[in-house]
């Protein structure tokens, strides 16, 4: 909600300053504080450092700031193809971006940082006294990319998260065991929720950079010489030192970048770290892509055979049930239908986790299963109903039971009828799936997007993944088809 | 004698409206009965009230011993005694001929498997669609899926076979060919009560002719006499209906 007023509140901005120039910058504002977050007096006002860094740039270059809401994950393809002029919300520098987009120098540095639960402060003192347990991060970013390598080398267990409030959250409830993220956001989360400790050596360095489309050149220059003279007269230190993150990294990387250095990226030899090869990387996540497609494929199967068997449960219930039940089933219909899927896996997995903590996969398998077994009782009533009156009087005059009319000659009868929406649905489930993620269930789009994330453009990992979607549904469509022409088309 | 089929006083209305308003009627075994009357006057409706599939509020119906009284008692015994063969033959789509004839036998009566089908084929070969065993019903012509209907309205052997207008879709040939297996299973001392419009039917193969106009037996009698000088107003329109011009 904030997020649409926020977006209704820079449409009329932009609108009323249509004439004057305008620096449009892209920020996710559901990020929240301190990057970027609606102001709670005034949920049309927009606050945080990374909004008064946006304002001190537009104002040094003559120009009115404009916010452009987008997707937190979407900002470097958004900028990259003219949403908005930079894009500014304590985005990652890396060699990837630097491939793909026009990157500033950085303005702030953080360090990732590992936060456990008080009591494990002693046990978990760095990665590598996590082996076999689970660390929570956001996907596609560096502390992401750190922890994936540590899987390798200290067996540790990484949980991808869409937002960086429930790592911690879930840290708390022991669904993990560390959380490794930006000291930001470390910070924050520790001043929120008692409990938690963060250890003071970090895992690693990293920068916030502006990005802008990679023609762009002139703008990032005009931004690189701006942000230099904002270190050096103080101006970036007081924004910092107002939203409490002011450190003593900060005036040693300031020195570095005034001293001339456009990044301080540095490979783990020393140096610039050169982006790998569009194939290395494409061949280092290729398994990657085929597990999280294995999952898809699994989770999207349990979920359907759990839609399918509820789902006639529910019909059988709606059509011969007494009115009671039918009155029922029918409001749990309505509300399940009525209702997002995404909001239903948010109750099932955090909503409940005070009663009943479900494991990730538990609780995606339920929420998907769950939902299309509301839509699947509705296309397995209608062809209950459908099938014709006389068929069913034929068994009843031979003597059958209601029970063995449904078993033997309605509920076949019906699942011909049914076999065309059927399959539909499964498609839709299949790609539905992809929902999954905000329960850190790494699936066929969530680890795409982590590797679009590091290659720095979607096309390869979006055809990659389109391509496996495909290759999942389609044998299942053809199978349809082909039972659908036995059943349909006369054989004589 | 005592008939297979007595129907005696049936009333059955929907709603306010009154679609039986006393019918009495028998059939014995080995008769070969039609009934017939104008569209409306609750021919139909008298036959799903002996198959058990309409209920009934006035009257009472007898079948082979077995009585009902327009309630659910009784009814779920109904399928040894009396087999139905709808208008539109109503097999299952999903189901080969000979697995439509096994299906009851199987499930409902506990019939081996083998021995069903053994006698489902028998059946069929018996009706001359013995060929057409494997075939689904949409691959039968109208005339084989009546004979595969019949076939399965025998399974459970009743004494009595109800058929809805058997000779709706049938052209004269077919026709003919009917008549002649119903006169091989009344000549097997089944009796058949048949709902029918084509008065030559009736006249070739009925041993017996029974009348309904507005939900009341109105005549009955040989065919050859009722039909060639009907007694009846009701009669003689519906001769009429059909008649020259048609």
């Amino acid at each position: 909600m904030t997020a649409t007023t926020v977006a209704i509140w820079s449409v009329c901005v932009s609108t009323a300053f249509a004439q004057a120039p305008v620096l449009r910058w892209g920020a996710d504002a559901e990020g929240g504080a301190p990057f970027v977050e609606a102001d709670p007096d005034n949920p049309e006002r927009l606050r945080g450092f990374d909004v008064e860094v946006a304002e001190l740039l537009a104002k040094a270059l003559g120009r009115t700031p404009v916010f452009v809401q987008a997707a937190f994950t979407a900002l470097d393809q958004s900028v990259k193809r003219g949403d908005f002029d930079v894009a500014i919300n304590g985005l990652e520098d890396s060699p990837a971006k630097r491939a793909e987009l026009a990157v500033s120098v950085p303005y702030y540095q953080f360090r990732e940082v590992l936060t456990v639960r008080a009591a494990d402060a002693g046990r978990y003192r760095s990665l590598a006294d996590l082996r076999g347990r689970k660390v929570a991060t956001l996907g596609a970013t560096l502390a992401w990319e750190i922890l994936s390598e540590a899987q390798g080398t200290h067996g540790l267990e990484p949980v991808s998260y869409d937002d960086d409030v429930h790592p911690y959250e879930d840290l708390l409830l022991g669904r993990v065991d560390a959380v490794l993220l930006d000291n930001v956001l470390a910070e924050r989360s520790m001043r929120r929720q008692p409990g938690l400790v963060t250890q003071p050596e970090a895992a690693a360095v990293g920068y916030y950079v502006v990005l802008m489309a990679p023609a762009d050149v002139a703008l990032r220059d005009q931004v690189n010489a701006e942000l230099r003279a904002a270190m050096r007269d103080g101006r970036l230190e007081a924004i910092f030192r107002t939203w409490q993150v002011w450190n003593d990294d900060q005036p040693a990387m300031y020195a570095r970048v005034l001293a001339g250095a456009d990044s301080l990226l540095e490979a783990p030899g020393g140096g610039a770290p050169a982006r790998p090869s569009t194939w290395d990387l494409t061949a280092r996540y290729l398994p990657a892509l085929l597990r999280a497609a294995l999952i898809t494929l699994v989770l999207s199967c349990a979920a359907m055979l759990l839609a399918v068997s509820l789902g006639a449960a529910i019909a059988v219930g709606r059509v011969y049930g007494r009115g009671w039940v039918r009155a029922l089933l029918t409001t749990c219909v309505e509300v399940t239908r009525g209702t997002p899927v995404l909001l239903q896996l948010f109750v099932l997995y955090y909503g409940l986790a005070a009663v009943v903590r479900l494991p990730p996969f538990v609780a995606a398998l339920l929420g998907l299963g769950l939902n299309y077994a509301a839509y699947e009782s509705e296309i397995y009533r209608a062809a209950l109903e459908a099938v014709p009156k006389g068929q069913l009087e034929a068994a009843r005059t031979l003597g059958f039971s209601t029970w063995q009319t449904l078993r033997l000659v309605r509920g076949p009868l019906a699942f011909r009828y049914a076999l065309a929406p059927m399959t539909n649905d499964f498609v839709a489930l299949l790609k539905d799936s992809s929902l999954v993620s905000v329960l850190t269930v790494v699936e066929l789009t969530k680890q795409t997007q982590i590797f679009a994330a590091n290659l720095g453009t979607w096309a390869l990992p979006g055809a990659l993944c389109a391509a496996m979607y495909l290759a999942l549904s389609w044998p299942l469509a053809r199978l349809a088809a082909r039972l659908e022409r036995r059943w349909a088309a006369p054989a004589a | 004698m005592t008939p297979v089929l007595g129907v005696q006083g049936l009333e059955l209305a929907r709603g306010t409206r009154e679609i039986l308003r006393g019918v009495d009627l028998s059939v014995h075994g080995g008769e070969l009965v039609a009934l017939m009357g104008l569209s409306g006057s609750g021919k139909t409706t008298v036959l799903r009230a002996i198959a058990g599939i309409e209920t009934f509020g006035g009257g009472h119906i007898e079948v082979d011993g077995l009585v009902l009284d327009g309630s659910a008692r009784h009814v779920g015994d109904l399928h040894r005694k009396v087999g139905m063969v709808f208008q539109f033959h109503c097999l299952w789509d999903h189901l080969t001929a000979v697995e439509n004839i096994c299906l009851a036998p199987v499930h409902v009566y506990g019939t081996p498997a083998g021995e069903a089908t053994t006698r489902a084929r028998a059946l069929l070969a018996e009706l001359g669609v013995g060929h057409r065993e494997q075939a689904l019903p949409r691959e039968l012509s109208g005339g084989e899926a009546q004979r595969v209907a019949i076939a399965r309205a025998l399974a459970a052997d009743p004494r009595l076979l109800l058929m809805d207008e058997p000779t709706a879709s049938l052209d004269p040939a077919r026709r003919g060919e009917l008549g002649n297996t119903l006169r091989q299973l009344t000549a097997k001392g089944r009796s058949l009560l048949l709902t029918c419009h084509d008065d030559d039917f009736v006249r070739d193969f009925a041993t017996r002719v029974v009348v309904l106009a507005d939900g009341r037996v109105v005549e009955e009698g040989d065919p050859a006499v009722v039909l060639s000088t009907p007694a009846h107003e009701a009669t003689r329109r519906l001769l009429d209906l059909k008649g020259p011009a048609a």
